[in-house]
């Protein structure tokens, strides 16, 4: 393993969170005017601009067209300057279109998409500074994205990274942790009925720490929703006071 | 040229003086009720018995039923609303129009009065020359006719006030904004002509001299409009933008009030984010002692 240590002796990882610490999330609905619903979203350092259009008809081909539900159209892309190397394509690549399918999974399970059959939802996502965690940052600001947009959803989406090391499991991996050789698992998670949206995880680990690995991942989802959820009341609030009468 | 320049400030919409804490707001997955003996209405779902919200907003009930009102929707239009929208495809029999809603709207061939009289039998002749009257691009206004079952929506335009729009300005803004009124086009003292679209779709055009009757409402004036006319016009739009930032109800008042207010400043300034605060506060005032 590198020779960077994760978790020091007294329980502190390298940026100086505790293990189970997620970090700070800041997010803001209804950023721009002209899309039906948007998001920006700050997880640490890592940040995401979600845009959602529709439902509407479907746009180019019209094959794809399912008449009892909508079909969702995700993009993943992430901005040139959002690593330290910068990208050459920002979105087309192989890494950017798995993203994409699982986006699309992910929001397939939340979305109730049997109400708007033979409609197109499209939800583009794209990272402005990538630092870990990305699928997270991303499922995290299209959930918000989505509720600006008035669509219906089952419940929120939430969605988490995390490492197992040392026989610790450690919550919200940032890019540092996720390059040091870290077993991590993405969870995406409907909290209130603890259903799994989408679940990955393509690195070894001993089937017995499987458990408490999904049981640290689905408590940090839940930390998540709880912010997701502040949000939301903010926004509703904020903007009610102006169109309520 | 002069540019403007400002700096980052964080601006506290206008209305957000008067902050109350409201219990009817919802979240997804909020459960409204665990009573069964209520109806489930738009924007809630059944999860275990239990009554729970699937979208942001407030709650709304008749009777029996709960119903959750999203703040922010696309156009769910009714029938009798009317609506401005942009044709996107010439088909057979029938235009598709988008009109902000979750599916592109149909006008039947049927429903619109070609010229020559109400009675007059559409022949092959009039399907193929269906693009003469309306071609991809055109701006119309319509009414809605009916909802198809997968929430399509059906127009018309089978009456003088409707049909192809010509020189104008095209506002599209959010359908909630629009309040629903008895009429929605307007010939405002200002010297310009709205029609508020049910959709969220405001169409600003210079008020007609006479009206022509017999044109059947396909052939749109390409007089060049004049200086005065387009400057009232472009107020307009600037005010409505204003309106629509402060999220202020749009009908033929408060826009009035509004152009009104915004006299003072240069039509430019209007969209200056201090400028708009300041319209749209005297607006809101003026909104109010008129309610009395």
């Amino acid at each position: 393993m590198a020779g960077l240590e994760l978790l020091s002796d007294q329980g502190y990882r390298i940026d100086g969170r505790k293990a189970t610490e997620l970090r700070k999330v800041q997010a803001r609905m209804g950023v721009f005017a002209q899309a039906d619903g948007s998001a920006y979203l700050e997880q640490g350092n890592t940040k995401a601009l979600a845009v959602v259009y529709g439902p509407h008809e479907m746009r180019g081909s019209r094959s794809r067209t399912l008449h009892d539900r909508a079909v969702i159209n995700c993009q993943y892309s992430m901005a040139t300057f959002s690593t330290a190397e910068r990208k050459r394509r920002p979105h087309g690549d192989r890494k950017s279109t798995e993203m994409s399918l699982h986006l699309k999974q992910t929001f397939e399970a939340a979305v109730m998409t049997q109400l708007y059959p033979r409609s197109q939802i499209d939800i583009y996502v794209k990272i402005l500074q990538s630092d870990g965690g990305n699928y997270s940052v991303c499922v995290n600001a299209a959930t918000l994205a989505v509720i600006d947009a008035g669509i219906p959803m089952r419940d929120y989406v939430c969605a988490c990274t995390v490492g197992f090391v040392d026989e610790t499991p450690l919550a919200d991996l940032c890019y540092a942790e996720e390059g040091g050789g870290v077993s991590s698992l993405a969870l995406a998670l409907l909290p209130r009925g603890g259903q799994i949206a989408l679940l990955q995880m393509d690195a070894r680990l001993h089937q017995d720490h499987l458990e408490t690995l999904m049981e640290a991942a689905m408590t940090a989802c839940k930390g998540v929703s709880k912010v997701l959820d502040e949000v939301v009341r903010q926004h509703l609030q904020e903007v009610s006071v102006l169109t309520g009468e | 040229m002069a540019a403007d320049m400002r700096l980052p400030v964080i601006r506290k919409p206008v209305s957000l003086i008067v902050s109350t804490d409201r219990r009817d707001l919802v979240v997804p997955g909020d459960v409204i009720t665990s009573d069964t003996g209520f109806m489930r209405g738009h924007g809630t779902y059944v999860d275990e018995e239990k009554l729970t919200a699937s979208v942001a907003g407030e709650v709304q009930r008749v009777d029996k039923l709960i119903c959750v009102r999203p703040l922010k929707t696309r156009f769910n239009g009714e029938v009798g609303d009317v609506v401005v929208g942009r044709i996107t495809e010439v088909q057979q029999k029938r235009w598709k129009v988008e009109t902000n809603s979750r599916l592109d709207s149909v006008l039947l061939l049927s429903s619109v009065n070609l010229p020559g009289g109400e009675l007059r039998r559409r022949s092959a002749e009039d399907e193929l020359t269906m693009r003469e009257y309306l071609q991809e691009g055109d701006l119309i206004s319509a009414e809605v006719q009916s909802v198809f079952s997968d929430g399509a929506l059906s127009l018309h335009t089978r009456s003088l006030k409707y049909g192809k729009l010509g020189q104008g300005v095209l506002v599209q803004l959010s359908p909630s904004l629009i309040k629903r009124q008895k009429s929605h086009f307007h010939n405002l003292p200002c010297g310009a002509s709205i029609i508020l679209g049910n959709n969220g779709f405001v169409w600003l055009y210079p008020t007609p001299g006479q009206q022509e009757e017999e044109a059947g409402g396909f052939y749109t004036s390409h007089e060049p409009v004049s200086l005065s006319d387009r400057e009232v016009i472009s107020r307009l739009r600037n005010c409505l933008l204003a309106l629509a930032a402060h999220k202020v109800l749009l009908f033929d008042t408060s826009v009035l009030y509004c152009y009104e207010s915004s006299l003072q400043h240069q039509v430019k300034d209007v969209l200056k984010p201090e400028v708009m605060e300041e319209i749209v506060m005297l607006t809101q005032q003026k909104l109010l002692e008129q309610e009395g």
